[in-house]
């Protein structure tokens, strides 16, 4: 595939203040621990369209590496550029201090409130307090319009769940020949879900740019690995899922090399830690993260990825919050099963098409959701958000990955 | 598609494979022409699962996308149903990693 070969194609979004895109105009409601996670959702409910809930299952006191990671996402799902204001609820009694998030991603130049649970005195006021701080966001969020943009300030997030064995065969190529495209025009493209490239690692560090990514892609696999070990789990019971292996995938290899075909061909220039910030207009880059798709999606929103393409062979209905997620399956069943879930039919290549034809129509699809157009997990009001929790025992054993 | 479909019925998806992934759901006794020679499936082999185009001793590598998969575990005749009954993972075992990230796992 000749350098170039796809230009830019134009959306309109909406520019931030730090330079970056947004492709959705949204306030979100963020809690920093668990017990705040009840009254975001409230508020969000009761100030409606617009404002977004990111409810989450994180303790109050978390280890050090747990929350400097917990952190790290808190802080980039409100930098995200679909974000144009944020409201952080704390309890008042967290390790975390909501102010800090707050001015982080104040500092990227968009409006940003706190609201401490117990200072609004209780639920009832809380929830009160939180709508019209909420209201007062979304007016601001309001004056936002969009505006020209392209490829190149595109980060799209790959990501694979419920995978069968056509997802290797047919629907991670066609993500694959759209992560390409993407890359050619100047954009971002993220694949993450490390314990999926184990036994495909070596595709992978041949494509790598120099040896510091090579070394660091491979650390991260090995400490994947030696998970495994720690945990005294056999990834033959768990990996492939019981659900994967009913789909006909038998080993973890099999399901990797299919899993990798998401990130297509071009170099592979950077491994990014999990939640931290992913480069605009950086090729196609690694971010390491569990294989749980919902904390690996919601680590490359963090990251700042303003679109998800999600690939799935037994069928999901998964969202995000605050990115549209792009549904594309490669089995034909599934997609006449879950047509109401489905944004793109990948089971066309079995038929004869082309990968390269349904890969046009996904970066196709990606743009006209990128200027607005609603995926079918964003017309249902799926929405899920989880952040990967670093248990002391593997920070101890293995070390401090943050 | 990136590989060779056989009979619009499976798939072959490097030419090196032993393996190939059934594309609808086989019936026992359903023959396939693969480099000259007959394969017949000695039992039903459901969609998106795969048999074996050749016999395989325990111990042999199994490759599929002209990659390592995993080892047969059990003799495997040609046109038997290939999963987790007869080939395991080299990957990933509790005291039995692979470790060897430099490449050595692929083979290929």
């Amino acid at each position: 595939m000749s350098e170039s070969a796809t230009d830019p194609r134009e959306f309109r979004g909406y520019r931030r203040a730090d330079g970056r895109v947004g492709v959705r105009n949204y306030v979100a409601v963020v809690p920093v621990s668990v017990t705040a996670s009840a009254i975001a959702k409230a508020v969000a409910a009761e100030a409606g369209t617009g404002v977004r809930a990111l409810p989450h299952q994180m303790p109050l006191s978390p280890n050090g590496a747990a929350r400097t990671q917990i952190e790290t996402v808190l802080e980039g799902v409100g930098a995200n550029p679909n974000v144009a204001g944020a409201l952080y609820v704390a309890l008042g009694t967290e390790d975390i201090a909501a102010e800090e998030l707050a001015d982080a991603v104040a500092a990227t130049g968009k409006p940003v409130e706190t609201l401490a649970i117990r200072e609004a005195g209780g639920t009832e006021g809380a929830v009160e307090r939180g709508v019209d701080l909420a209201e007062s966001l979304r007016e601001t969020a309001s004056e936002a319009r969009r505006e020209t943009a392209d490829t190149s300030e595109l980060v799209v997030a790959m990501e694979c769940g419920g995978s069968d064995a056509t997802s290797g065969l047919v629907a991670n190529p066609v993500v694959g020949d759209a992560c390409d495209r993407i890359v050619e025009a100047g954009g971002t493209g993220v694949i993450s879900e490390t314990p999926e490239f184990i036994g495909a690692e070596h595709i992978l560090a041949e494509r790598c740019v120099d040896d510091a990514v090579r070394e660091k892609l491979l650390a991260r696999v090995d400490r994947r690995e030696r998970m495994a070990d720690l945990m005294g789990v056999d990834f033959r019971g768990a990996q492939p899922s019981p659900g994967n292996q009913a789909g006909g995938l038998t080993t973890i290899e099999e399901k990797s090399l299919g899993a990798i075909a998401k990130g297509g061909t071009t170099p592979l220039r950077d491994v990014i830690t999990y939640g931290n910030r992913l480069p605009v207009g950086g090729g196609f880059v690694v971010m390491d993260s569990p294989g749980y798709d919902v904390e690996s999606v919601s680590g490359k929103v963090a990251g700042g990825a303003q679109v998800v393409v999600f690939t799935t062979g037994r069928g999901s209905t998964t969202g995000n919050p605050i990115a549209p997620v792009i549904k594309v399956t490669g089995n034909p069943k599934t997609y006449e099963r879950m047509h109401e879930n489905m944004d793109v039919d990948a089971s066309r290549v079995l038929e004869g098409e082309s990968v390269r034809s349904v890969g046009g129509t996904l970066f196709d699809r990606i743009h006209d959701v990128a200027d607005g157009t609603l995926t079918a997990a964003e017309r249902h009001g799926m929405a899920e958000f989880a952040i990967n929790d670093l248990p002391a025992n593997e920070v101890a054993t293995l070390g401090d990955p943050t | 598609m990136k590989g060779e479909t056989i009979d619009d019925a499976a798939i072959r998806m490097a030419p090196e494979d032993n393996v190939v992934t059934a594309l609808e759901d086989l019936p026992a006794g359903r023959t396939f022409d693969v480099d000259g020679e007959t394969v017949t499936l000695a039992e039903p082999v459901e969609f998106g699962h795969k048999f074996a185009l050749v016999s395989l001793e325990p111990g042999d590598t199994v490759r599929k996308y002209g990659e390592a998969v995993g080892t047969a575990t059990e003799p495997v005749a040609a046109g038997e149903w290939v999963h987790t009954h007869n080939v395991v993972s080299r990957r990933g075992q509790p005291g039995d990693r692979g470790g060897d990230s430099d490449g050595a796992e692929g083979e290929a």
